[in-house]
């Protein structure tokens, strides 16, 4: 029994070991000078089109590498507060980018570049028959939303109260991909999520454009941050989203003009 | 617990001091950033109240669907000798290393509505996803292991000396697991119990996946922090220390029967 112990004692120091060596490797690139690496920092609906961006800035100025943190807006705001060693931010909604403003850690005035509006998604065979928005408020309808704290919930509020109606969710997600992923996994009836994530979802899901998605229009802003290393670049990135190339893979990735 | 005769080697104090400061440093960091000024209103209001009461219920819940499932596995591992109990013991273990992200996931193809018992469940018009049920079946993933390794290592340490003893004299296993095993082994139960119930406080990963996020409903206390971390930060580190208090009270009443086992 006690060798059974050892042995068990043992193999949590191997995990253990093996766990912090995994943490160490990421500090390697930090050995080869000759590369810059430029970091963006982006909201999670971002993903796919600055993925795309990436690897095209890379392909324009040779020996720079291009990594990105993709999470919920106000995550990389707070990780940006704290000292996160970021370049650029674009953030899913002004609100969050206004926050980095009042402390000043913007390099420059940010720049909207972008704007997104909520979508009805449903499982491919739509179980529930939804149409309109207002089967959303239909009994029986397992509607999922983004809780109004973060930014898909602020919109989805915003719609009820121009429409006037209530919708009763049964849960309030923390990110419109946790929305999405209910909806694809079929527990859901519907969701409302933007209309790039049902674009990216592709055949898992089904989309149902609403008129009433024209009154919360999501804008998104980017700007280099104050405590750049690598502003020349941060700015040479921020101007290809501007730019012709970026507003076209955004906009084939179901983003509207801001 | 008596003197020790051997004395410790003196170097190891400096690494017990750094690892006690790693954990306690952040703990203190947390009380420091609490808004002292708005605590009391800050954790009672409507949903943080609701949080709390939720994650009370549904940890005592699955405390007790842990009991009713971890003895008798406990009992099986520890007093009975198959072909792969060895295998069986590690993957009954498993929740404890997977994430708890995967356990959700596991739940949901399991429970969902697309799920494997989904049909079955469907028949019987019992939707387990985004209902506190979920929320408990989460918990109880995350937390039965710890409930049978401590009792079967409770058990272990018991030796059957005294089941035999009893058999011996005419008692049904019935009656030796009743006046004999169990007495025995409870301050190892009740360890159990308590590890079951802090880590079913603090479940998330699997929670979020499975359980959806409603307050009253599947919103539980680390859900609400996370939640209100995205507007409320000062509602959110009140309601982590409230968290740390409740996580030590339940240590706090757990030690004394760990020190007997």
């Amino acid at each position: 029994m006690i060798l059974r112990k050892r042995a068990l004692l043992g193999t949590l120091v191997a995990a253990v070991a093996i766990a912090t060596a995994g943490c160490g490797s990421g500090n390697d690139d930090k050995t080869s000078t000759k590369s810059e690496t430029l970091t963006v920092y982006a909201a999670a609906s971002l993903t796919g089109a600055f993925t795309d961006l990436g690897a095209k800035f890379e392909a324009d100025h040779p020996g720079v590498k291009v990594t990105f943190s993709f999470g919920g807006s106000s995550d990389l705001v707070t990780q940006i507060q704290q000292g996160a060693p970021a370049d650029v931010f674009a953030s899913a909604d002004s609100k969050n980018m206004d926050k980095l403003t009042a402390e000043g850690l913007q390099g420059g005035t940010p720049a909207t570049f972008a704007s997104n509006t909520l979508e009805i998604v449903t499982p491919p065979d739509n179980p529930a028959a939804i149409d309109s928005l207002d089967d959303l408020t239909k009994k029986g309808v397992a509607v999922v939303l983004c809780a109004p704290e973060v930014p898909c919930g602020s919109a989805a509020q915003k719609i009820e109260q121009s429409a006037h109606l209530t919708i009763k969710p049964v849960s309030e997600e923390q990110s419109v991909k946790d929305v999405l992923a209910k909806v694809v996994a079929g527990e859901a009836d519907a969701g409302l999520v933007y209309v790039t994530d049902v674009k990216a979802a592709g055949a898992t899901v089904h989309g149902v454009t609403f008129a009433e998605a024209a009154s919360a229009v999501n804008t998104y802003p980017i700007a280099v941050l104050k405590d750049s290393d690598h502003a020349t670049l941060a700015k040479a990135f921020v101007a290809l989203v501007l730019g012709a190339v970026g507003q076209q893979v955004l906009a084939d990735a179901g983003f509207a003009k801001p | 617990m008596r003197a020790r005769t051997v004395g410790l080697p003196g170097w190891l104090y400096l690494p017990a001091l750094v690892g006690a400061a790693f954990v306690l440093l952040p703990l203190v960091a947390i009380a420091i950033k609490v808004d002292w000024a708005h605590f009391a209103d800050l954790i009672t209001s409507t949903s943080s109240k609701d949080a709390l009461l939720l994650s009370l219920r549904t940890s005592a819940a699955s405390t007790v669907l842990c009991v009713l499932l971890g003895v008798p596995m406990a009992l099986v591992l520890a007093r009975t000798s198959f072909r792969g109990q060895n295998l069986l013991r590690s993957l009954v273990l498993l929740p404890l290393v997977l994430p708890p992200v995967v356990g959700g996931l596991a739940l949901l193809y399991t429970f969902g509505r697309k799920g494997l018992l989904g049909h079955s469940l469907e028949v019987l018009d019992l939707r387990i996803a985004f209902s506190t049920t979920a929320v408990v079946l989460a918990q109880t993933f995350v937390a039965l292991p710890f409930l049978v390794v401590s009792l079967e290592g409770a058990l272990r340490t018991a030796g059957d000396r005294y089941e035999v003893v009893a058999a011996g004299l005419g008692a049904g296993p019935t009656t030796v697991f009743r006046r004999v095993t169990l007495p025995l082994v409870l301050p190892g139960l009740l360890a159990g119990m308590v590890l079951s119930f802090a880590r079913a406080l603090g479940e998330f990963g699997a929670t979020i996946t499975f359980a959806g996020s409603l307050q009253g409903v599947t919103r539980t206390l680390p859900l609400e922090i996370y939640l209100r971390r995205e507007t409320d930060p000062d509602a959110a580190v009140a309601l982590a220390l409230l968290l740390v208090v409740v996580a030590v009270l339940v240590i706090a009443v757990a030690r004394p029967d760990r020190l007997r086992a």
